[in-house]
């Protein structure tokens, strides 16, 4: 679904993120990981097009400077890190705003499928209940799930998130990741996400890159990335032992 | 969550609010045009107008006089005050959604810098042409509003490549305090057009004809109806421009389009009317608080209440001290401020985000 070959980027002449190559194949939950400064955010930057980039990325067999920004969106969808609303626009505004790709008319007046796909999304992330609610009356995890709602609303064949997590607390982690897992399960769909806590990583991705210094350190099966020896190697730390004490104080 | 019919039946609601806003509007206009330093009955208005407009109308017993003041006085300055304050505030609804940023206006991106830097380059060099000096002030004018929105773009894109709107803010400030320096030059330089200058740049509609409503009516329904049309994409970017782009809004294009329109209705507004303060930053806020941010109401019923705005604080400006006037400038930037501190105030104690 996603081919990147060979990707770079320079920014201010300082390499961040260094010929880096992978795929994400469908129903594929995807894990980035890698310490901080590894280039994870740049390379969905990247792959977004808000950065320049030396390389190729490939979507669904597509060069991705090729696609219209209105095509792009209907085949990848972003989940960023947070988000700052400043005026008061309602659940289901930001929410129907995920249609825009698939709008018609000067006026983007929502028609039946639209409508659907938005209380779909709605309910699928719990939000329906608070559809006519200011947004910016809303906690931290409930306006990323506002956002979540927005990208199933959106519809795209890849969800690429970028740390998607890092606001919420521990309950909400597990019902986003829960919602999302199971999305990505369905056909034609991919799930590409950075994340840091490798808990996480372990438990919902089905592969993985491991990033570190704007390379590839490994990828693959996420038990095989996700190594003692490799953990140790990227962030200095004997992480896996680190985790096995703690997990001793829970039992 | 309400169904699909109780949104049906708020919209319905929102229709009435805006068809009795264009009658309240068309009573305000009514109204401006009939108080003035000279008495005019409401009736005696009501007939010129009709006769003006349908060819209709019982002249009996009204003096040429006053109709010349309706006809050729009145109803010329309250049309150009209405689309002046309708310009203004859609221009600076559209930066606050495009540059996410509750502070902009067509005065912080520096475009009516600029356009006053045309404007009172043309008054004080004397450059105008000969058929029709309006013009030449305009022309001027929007080249200006555009060149200093050229330059703005591309410093602000060599800096940053993906034009960020901080970068653009910045640039923006820095640029209007170069044009504000070279105005203010050419102000003191000035000598005999000192006083006219002055006057213009306080702002006002004083001794402004026809001539000035042919100018502007068709620049400001163009630019009014294109702006309009980006409603939803200025929705996108009023949740931040990555955001936007993430949801597939052709950012880049969309934002260079919309500042082109903005900026051609400053610089002709500005030339037209000088440096009138304020307008595109308060009456957007206070229409958001009736309509909402979505900008498909948020857009027309701002030309209606920046429009209605300016005609009365225009009217003030004209009958307080009647027979004396002095600029509307000074009558927006006032209740403007005092209004803009209410606002801020009250936003800043009902969510801490503003």
């Amino acid at each position: 679904m996603l081919d990147v070959q060979n990707l770079s980027v320079r920014i201010n002449n300082k390499s961040i993120v260094d010929g880096v190559t992978f795929h994400v194949y469908e129903n594929d939950f995807f894990m980035l990981t890698g310490p901080n400064g590894a280039g994870k955010s740049t390379l969905i930057k990247a792959i977004m097009r808000v950065y320049g980039y030396k390389g190729r990325v490939m979507l669904s067999g597509r060069d991705i400077l090729s696609i219209r920004p209105k095509n792009l969106a209907s085949l990848v969808g972003v989940l960023a890190q947070e988000h700052q609303p400043l005026f008061p626009h309602t659940v289901y505004e930001v929410v129907s705003l995920g249609r825009y790709a698939h709008m018609r008319g000067l006026f983007g007046t929502l028609g039946r499928e639209d409508r659907a796909k938005i209380e779909e999304a709605l309910a699928i992330t719990g939000m329906d209940h608070m559809a006519d609610q200011s947004v910016l009356t809303l906690s931290g995890g409930e306006l990323q799930r506002v956002y979540l709602a927005q990208l199933f609303a959106q519809d795209p064949s890849l969800l690429i998130l970028d740390e998607p997590a890092n606001h919420l607390d521990i309950k909400y982690q597990i019902t986003m990741f829960d919602i999302i897992k199971k999305w990505s399960k369905t056909p034609g769909k991919a799930v590409m996400a950075v994340v840091h806590d490798l808990n996480t990583a372990f438990c919902y991705g089905t592969r993985a890159l491991l990033m570190h210094g704007g390379k590839v350190y490994a990828q693959g099966e996420v038990p095989r990335v996700l190594t003692r020896e490799n953990l140790k190697a990227v962030y200095s730390v004997d992480v896996a032992r680190w985790m096995a004490d703690l997990m001793k104080r829970w039992t | 969550m309400p169904d699909a019919g109780g949104r049906l039946t708020k919209g319905i609601w929102n229709m009435w609010v805006f068809i009795l806003g264009i009658i309240l509007f068309a009573m305000v206009l009514f109204v401006a045009v009939s108080l003035g330093s000279v008495p005019i009955s409401l009736s005696d208005t009501w007939n010129i107008l009709i006769r003006h407009l349908f060819g209709k109308g019982d002249m009996t017993g009204i003096q040429s006089g006053t109709e010349t003041i309706i006809a050729m006085v009145r109803m010329p300055r309250v049309l150009l005050a209405a689309m002046t304050g309708g310009a203004l505030s859609l221009a600076g609804a559209v930066m606050q959604s495009l540059l996410k940023n509750p502070l902009a206006d067509g005065s912080t991106l520096g475009v009516s810098s600029g356009g006053a830097l045309g404007a009172v380059l043309s008054i004080v060099l004397g450059i105008r042409l000969s058929f029709s000096p309006e013009l030449g002030l305009a022309l001027s004018s929007v080249a200006f509003s555009f060149l200093s929105l050229v330059l703005i773009l591309t410093l602000a894109y060599r800096i940053d490549r993906s034009l960020s709107t901080n970068t653009i803010i910045l640039t923006g400030v820095i640029f209007s305090m170069l044009a504000g320096s070279i105005t203010s030059l050419l102000v003191v330089l000035s000598g005999d057009s000192l006083k006219q200058v002055v006057f213009w740049s306080m702002g006002s509609f004083s001794g402004k004809g026809w001539n000035h409503v042919i100018l502007m009516a068709p620049v400001f329904l163009a630019g009014s109806l294109g702006i309009i049309a980006f409603s939803k994409e200025l929705n996108a970017f009023s949740l931040g421009e990555k955001q936007a782009r993430y949801i597939g809004v052709d950012t880049k294009a969309v934002k260079i389009a919309l500042l082109v329109m903005t900026s051609v209705l400053i610089g002709v507004s500005v030339s037209v009317s000088g440096n009138i303060g304020f307008v595109g930053l308060v009456i957007p806020h206070i229409t958001r608080m009736v309509t909402g941010p979505d900008h498909r109401k948020l857009l027309p019923v701002s030309l209606i209440t920046g429009g209605m705005f300016m005609v009365l604080t225009d009217l003030m400006s004209r009958t307080l001290l009647s027979p004396e006037e002095f600029p509307v400038g000074i009558v927006t930037s006032f209740t403007g401020a005092v209004i803009f501190i209410v606002i801020f105030y009250k936003y800043n104690r009902l969510n801490k985000r503003f």
